[in-house]
């Protein structure tokens, strides 16, 4: 079993949960209206859930605890995409994103479900419902938003054109493609986007949206090794904030 | 530029004089009543209810909204403009007189009968 390989990977993943659900909870009490507060705040907790799943995955390979991976590492130590840590926006954008997010992550924990490396595989079933809920939502507001009036529809399609190659970004390729598909840990970035492109297409195109011409695509890159906006800081710093005041207290 | 909403980092511009009107109906979405079963089987039970722009929605918010915690199987969402209801008005048809114990089974007096020929059949 390649450990770096699989560390490598979980921690793209667990950064990826953290920093979105960080920021998707940031609509708490501002959402719009109560049960969308309720259900859009409530998913945020679930992608921490999924975060602190991998992390512990990566406690049990010999890295640190859940709690100290998560709150006390700096910004350039992450590997989650750029497109988790853009700011919210307007309600537009953060609902776009978590279209386009979670169909990946549902493709992803799909693929993982049937990983060889079986903790990966039985934290896949694991949050398996929940993710569903999560598209199921997504589609949802996608396909109302985009249908309702020409403001909405306009707001959606920009919306949409400003997410797109940062979405293409979260399948950067890392440096063990080819070592988790021998092992048959992961399928790989690679068949994961095609898989993605198969979905979320349809979608967008049923919901009355333009998908940006394939030669305007220009996957945002970094992330996955550590670059950064200036973004990403900002939300670490706050995010920790309370669990560096005391870094030794138990909870 | 992707603009925060959050406001402690950008307060919204709001003009000081502004004249605050009440909603017209439709500016406001319909309401959903949610009937939530627990387990298979068992009669869906009227919960409460969601605002929602469509039923869709209505399911998406319901499950939220109660069927987060403990046991669920399944969720009926209906329009609150499809139930038809009784009127307050009318609560008396509800009221019965107390002269028609007949009609219910406390007004059966029938355990002797029944013990004298539970005995009868043993003797």
């Amino acid at each position: 079993m390649n450990v770096a390989a699989i560390k490598e990977l979980l921690y793209k993943v667990a950064d990826d949960q953290l920093v979105i659900g960080h920021r998707n909870s940031e609509w708490t009490g501002l959402g719009p209206i109560l049960e969308e507060d309720i259900a859009f705040s409530s998913m945020a907790q679930d992608k921490l859930g999924h975060a602190q799943g991998c992390y512990q995955i990566l406690h049990d390979l010999g890295e640190a605890e859940p709690d100290q991976i998560a709150f006390s590492r700096k910004a350039n130590q992450f590997h989650n995409c750029h497109f988790v840590e853009l700011p919210n926006g307007e309600y537009d954008f953060s609902l776009m994103r978590h279209f386009l997010f979670d169909h990946a992550d549902q493709i992803r924990f799909e693929m993982f479900a049937n990983s060889s490396f079986e903790p990966l595989a039985k934290l896949a079933k694991k949050v398996k419902g929940e993710i569903k809920y999560h598209v199921f939502h997504g589609n949802t507001w996608i396909n109302k938003l985009s249908t309702a009036n020409e403001v909405s529809h306009i707001r959606m399609q920009t919306a949409l054109n400003e997410s797109w190659n940062y979405a293409l970004g979260i399948f950067e390729a890392g440096s063990f493609e080819t070592e988790l598909k021998n092992e048959g840990i992961f399928e790989g970035e690679n068949a994961l986007q095609n898989r993605w492109l198969e979905v979320v297409c349809p979608l967008l195109e049923k919901a009355g949206l333009k998908v940006p011409e394939q030669h305007t695509w220009e996957p945002v890159l970094g992330g996955r090794r550590g670059y950064h906006l200036a973004h990403l800081e900002a939300l670490v710093t706050e995010m920790s904030e309370v669990f560096q005041i005391d870094p030794t207290a138990t909870w | 530029m992707i603009e925060s909403l959050d406001p402690r980092i950008k307060r919204a511009a709001i003009s000081t004089d502004n004249n605050i009107e009440p909603l017209s109906p439709l500016d406001q979405w319909e309401t959903y009543e949610v009937f939530h079963q627990k387990k298979r089987g068992d009669q869906h039970m009227h919960v409460g209810i969601v605002h929602a722009a469509n039923p869709e929605m209505a399911l998406v918010f319901a499950k939220e909204q109660f069927g987060r915690r403990g046991l669920s199987a399944n969720i009926w969402v209906v329009n609150t403009r499809h139930v038809f209801a009784s009127t307050y008005e009318d609560a008396d048809i509800f009221e019965t007189t107390s002269e028609k114990i007949y009609r219910e089974a406390g007004g059966y007096k029938v355990m002797d009968k029944i013990n004298q020929y539970k005995k009868s059949q043993k003797a």
